[in-house]
This record gives structure tokens, C-alpha cells and sequence, in this order.
């Protein structure tokens, strides 16, 4: 079993506070740290699960700047044989379509029977890049996927679907699949797997491989800005005694206590 | 300009919500462009949608085969290519929805047409398309112009364009399907219903809602307590679940339960938009949480800007006073 992941390095931006930097096109991120997309972590351990099972090999790619080897490197000490980074820097504009199409350059020459990327990236939040990548390869897809079963070339698929119903799938491989959080428990990599790891090479491809020609972005940013606060929650002050206090009144007053 | 299509949604029978919100954001753009709007109707059976969406639309394109009446995207793109390479609409409306994430950037793509996914606003002026859609965990919006095409096509964020009211009266045209098979490397077996959980969180007047904030398995012990104390149940958001700390059936948001308690309190819940589609329905949102931007305080009543772990202890204390006052 051939398979390949894509991974993507992000700032952490969950429970950090965002703001936009002075060319109002970007954030500022000094502050900010920076880790694999989180489903891209689920991703990445069904990835080494199959391997684990099926055998095979298992190539890693990221689109990023050098810092994303870092990323590269926690996929090769958790399981994967290979690393591949697209040059980030050498392509401008880069939306979910172009991102898709450079992915596919990357891979197509690849050996593959399942591809698999997390289900969306928490800084874009398109959701489209694996969806894209499985037309631009010509495979079948299927999105926000909890469950896969594979036996040969068959896959039995569960996607999920809103209010907790799940939709179940019979798919041929090779395919590519985007994987929702909680499908699996994603590993930790151990500190000489990580010590190994370094020492791994990683292929890094950009223009001088990868042919421009015919490889367009779709969306252009023109501004970021804070989202109107719509009802906007009253913020209780004082000391924590006071706040409780306050929050016990409302409580009561709703006619809970 | 040309129309304007927007996607039907359906699933088990029933017309999707998150439809009617097209339909009202394509009528809104048409009115706009001077132009009209056809609701795009794929599926088995469709007599009931067509009279429950008449009024919606300026017409409506029926192609009804049982092929369509399980989402498969494999066979809704094959019939949707066909459909707007012969109809050439200037934008296609779907739901950024299970359904909508599977279909748009493989259809788009096969048409070559510039997309984008997740938009909370869209003007469209002069053949150029702009819309807003939200980054970094919801915490900024994004202003994007797609390049600049004949046609486009778009997924719609639910909440964003609230379904209106609408007296047309939809023109029906009826055309032969595409596709009359699902292919067999892609076949729709079933739907799974979720499994029963020993605490029906939707049937509760109190809850108790933990996210990421709660930082470790071992403190929900804390937070169940707390909810005793109150007369609630522990329900959460979406990460509480992936790390396997609670089960599915308490995971609140678009992909969980959809709860209306009388008293929601949401502990270290950031509020990402799949949360508040499951909560926003509460009579009094008390929200807490550490960073004074989260998303969360745009849809509390009440919000504290702590550490949920400070709060608790305190809140609870209080609250046991006034239970003791009162008895």
C-alpha cells in the first residue's frame, strides 16, 4: 500500500489572541506558535496506521516555507519514509486551488493508492485543497471521513455528516480522503525518532521543478478585518467574588436555583 | 447577466434548512444584478420540493431520477458539469455544508471555474465577485476577489442569510438526467443514525459546556460537579470529544446536538461557528473564557474574561450559599 499525506503547518490561533499586522493583509505572528494543522495530525496517523497494517511506503508533502520542514520532520519520526516541501516561497497568491494544483505537480509522478489530507486548515478554513487535489488527480474522493475499512482495492468509508449522522460509503482505491478530528488518537513521536528524524533528508521541489505555466489562484485577498461584534456579551467585572455573585443572581433571577 | 443557481439541498426526504438561506442570498443577488433566480433541483420524487420551493425561485430546474435521492457527490457532479456547461450560470450557490464541501471544489474545478468555500457575504457587481469569509478560527474576516470569470461558484456559510419570505412563482422545467447510475468507484450504501447516549443532553434546562479550555481529562470531574450543583448536565464542543474525553453524544455544534436550554454556560469554549450553530438557541448564554476576542462573547448574553478553573470553584460556591439561604 502506497500512500501519500499532506500536511500543512499553521499558527495555533485556537485560543490565542489574532491581530492583523500593518500591511493589513496579514497577522502579526511573532507571538504566535506554530504547529501541524490539527487534522492533519488525525490524517497523518490513519496514514501510518494503513502503513502499519498493509505495509508500504508512506511520503509526507507540505507546501511551506523552510520553517515547515519542522512539521515534515514530526511526520518522518512518527512513521512516514519520505518528506517532500514545495517551496512555498516561490509562489505567490497561493488560495486553496493553487495549493491543489501544486500538491498535485508534487505527487502526480508518485505511486499511490490512497492520499489522504485533514479535512480543513484552521487558518484558511477552506476545506477545499483535498477535495480539488483528488479531481486535478482524477480519483474518487470523500470528505470529513471517521471510519476507513479497507480490504484490497475496496474501502468501506464513513463520512460525517451534521447532527452526528454518519453516511457510509463502498469506494475503489486509489482514492483520497480528507479526515475529520477524533478518527483516531494521533501519536506522540518519541525523542529518538525525533533525533533519527533530523538527520532524514527532505526533497525540496519548487519553481525550477514545478512548471508555472497554466497554475492560477482563484481568490485574491484585498483585506482582513475584525468581524463586527454582533450582540456583543456584557463582560462582568470586579473581583471573582463579585462576578460569581453576579452570575449566581442571573442564575437565580431565570428561576434555576 | 446571467442567472443565478442555487443547489437544493435534501437528505432522508426533507428540504435542508441551509436552503432556503441560498435561495434568499441568490434572490438578493439577482435583484441586485437584474437578473433571475433558478433553484436547481436534484432528486427522486421531487413534486413535494417543487411545491414547497415555488414560491422561492423564478424557476426551477427539476431533474428527477432515484440516483439523486442519496447524496453522492461522484453523481451530482456529473450532472451538475453537464447542467451549467449548458445553462452557464454567472454563480452557483451551495451549502458549506457535508454535502456542499464534497461537491463544489471537485465540480468547479472539472468546469474550470474560480471558487471559494465557507462565504459569509457575497456582492457580485459587473461580472467581479467579492465575498467575505472568516480565518484563523474565526477569530478575522477575509475580504477575497475571485478571478474575475464568467462563472463562479461559491459554499454558503448557514446562518449568514436568513431564509426569507418570497411570493414568486417558479417557472418549472423539467430535464432529463445525466447520469442514471452511481459509479462503482463511489456507491452511497447508508445512513448511520448517531448511537443513544445515557444522558439525553437535549432535555435539559442547564448546561454545562466545556471546550479546549478544560486542558485535560482529568478536570472534567470539576465541571460535573459544578453542573450537579447547578441542576445541569455536561455537554461540549468539538475538541472535548477528539481527545475521547467525553462521548459523541454530548458534543454540542453542527455536527453534534443542537441544544435550547434555558441557561448555557460555555467554559474555555473559543466558539467556533460549527459550536454556536448547536447553542445559539439558549435563552441566557453565560460564556467564560481567557481571551477577551473569542467568538464566544459575540453570542453570550453574559461573558467572564478568566481562567474557567478560577471561575468555577467561586461560582459554585456562591451558588450553594444561595441554595442554602433559600432552604
Amino acid at each position: 500500500m502506497d500512500i501519500i499525506v499532506c500536511i500543512k503547518r499553521v499558527a495555533q490561533t485556537a485560543e490565542a489572541d489574532v491581530k492583523i499586522d500593518s500591511s493589513g493583509k496579514d497577522i502579526v505572528k511573532d507571538r504566535l506558535t506554530f504547529d501541524m494543522n490539527e487534522s492533519d495530525t488525525y490524517a497523518l496517523e490513519e496514514a501510518i496506521l494503513l502503513k502499519e497494517k498493509f505495509g508500504g511506503t508512506l511520503t509526507a508533502v507540505s507546501l511551506g516555507t523552510v520553517q515547515a520542514e519542522d512539521t515534515l520532520r514530526i511526520a518522518l519520526a512518527k512513521g512516514a519514509d519520505s518528506a517532500i516541501r514545495i517551496k512555498a516561497e516561490d509562489f505567490e497568491g497561493l488560495d486553496g486551488y493553487k495549493t491543489a494544483q501544486l500538491l498535485k505537480a508534487a505527487i502526480k509522478d508518485l505511486k499511490f493508492d490512497v492520499v489522504f489530507t485533514g479535512c480543513i486548515a484552521t487558518d484558511d478554513y477552506y476545506s477545499q485543497v483535498g477535495v480539488t487535489l483528488a479531481e486535478l488527480l482524477g480519483v474518487p474522493h470523500a470528505t470529513l471521513v471517521t471510519k476507513i475499512d479497507i480490504q484490497d482495492t475496496k474501502a468501506q468509508v464513513h463520512r460525517e455528516l451534521e447532527g452526528g449522522l454518519i453516511e457510509h460509503l463502498d469506494m475503489t482505491l486509489p482514492a483520497l480522503f480528507t479526515i475529520q478530528t477524533g478518527i483516531n488518537e494521533p501519536r506522540y513521536a518519541s525523542l529518538i525518532a525525533i533525533r533519527r528524524a533530523a538527520k532524514k533528508e527532505i526533497k525540496v521541489i519548487g519553481a525550477s521543478e514545478i512548471e508555472p505555466t497554466g497554475i492560477q489562484a482563484n481568490a485574491s485577498l484585498e483585506e482582513l478585518f475584525t468581524p463586527p461584534a454582533g450582540k456583543r456579551a456584557e463582560i462582568l467585572s470586579g473581583s471573582m467574588d463579585e462576578i460569581s455573585a453576579k452570575v449566581a443572581g442571573i442564575i437565580k433571577e431565570k428561576g434555576l436555583i | 447577466m446571467n442567472e443565478i443557481f442555487a443547489l437544493v439541498e435534501h437528505r432522508q426526504g426533507i428540504i435542508r434548512d441551509i436552503t432556503y438561506e441560498l435561495l434568499s442570498c441568490g434572490r438578493k443577488l439577482a435583484e441586485k444584478g437584474n437578473t433571475k433566480l433558478t433553484a436547481v433541483i436534484l432528486g427522486h420524487n421531487t413534486d413535494n420540493f417543487v411545491q414547497i420551493l415555488k414560491g422561492q425561485a423564478h424557476r426551477l430546474l427539476v431533474v428527477d431520477n432515484e440516483v439523486y435521492e442519496d447524496f453522492n457527490s461522484e453523481v451530482y457532479q456529473t450532472a451538475l458539469t453537464e447542467i451549467i456547461k449548458r445553462q452557464n450560470p454567472v454563480l452557483t450557490l451551495i451549502s458549506h455544508s457535508a454535502f456542499g464541501v464534497d461537491l463544489c471544489p471537485a465540480l468547479a474545478a472539472q468546469l474550470g471555474m474560480p471558487f471559494t468555500t465557507d462565504c459569509l457575504d457575497v456582492e457580485l457587481a459587473e461580472q467581479k465577485l467579492k465575498v467575505t469569509r472568516q480565518i484563523y478560527d474565526g477569530k478575522l474576516n477575509a475580504k477575497v476577489l475571485l478571478r474575475e470569470n464568467a462563472g463562479y461558484m461559491i459554499t454558503l456559510r448557514s446562518g449568514c442569510f436568513p431564509a426569507g419570505e418570497s411570493s414568486l412563482d417558479g417557472v418549472v422545467e423539467k430535464i432529463d438526467t445525466p447520469v442514471s447510475a452511481q459509479p462503482d468507484y463511489r456507491k452511497f450504501i447508508e445512513y448511520i443514525e448517531a448511537a443513544v447516549g445515557e444522558v439525553d443532553i437535549t432535555k435539559s434546562d442547564v448546561l454545562v459546556s466545556v471546550g479546549r479550555g478544560v486542558k485535560e481529562k482529568a478536570y472534567l470531574s470539576i465541571i460535573e460537579d459544578f453542573a450537579e450543583t447547578i441542576g445541569g448536565v455536561v455537554g461540549c464542543s468539538r475538541p472535548v470529544v477528539d481527545a475521547g474525553w467525553l462521548p459523541k453524544d454530548r458534543q454540542i455544534g453542527s455536527s453534534g446536538k443542537t441544544v435550547k436550554p434555558k441557561l448555557y454556560i460555555a467554559l474555555g469554549i473559543s466558539g467556533a461557528f460549527q459550536h454556536i450553530i448547536g447553542m445559539k438557541g439558549a435563552d441566557t448564554i453565560i460564556a467564560v473564557n481567557k481571551d477577551p476576542n473569542a467568538p464566544i462573547f459575540s453570542e453570550a448574553d453574559y461573558g467572564i474574561v478568566d481562567d474557567l478553573f478560577k471561575v468555577v470553584p467561586v461560582l459554585k460556591t456562591k451558588i450553594l450559599e444561595m441554595k442554602q439561604a433559600k432552604g
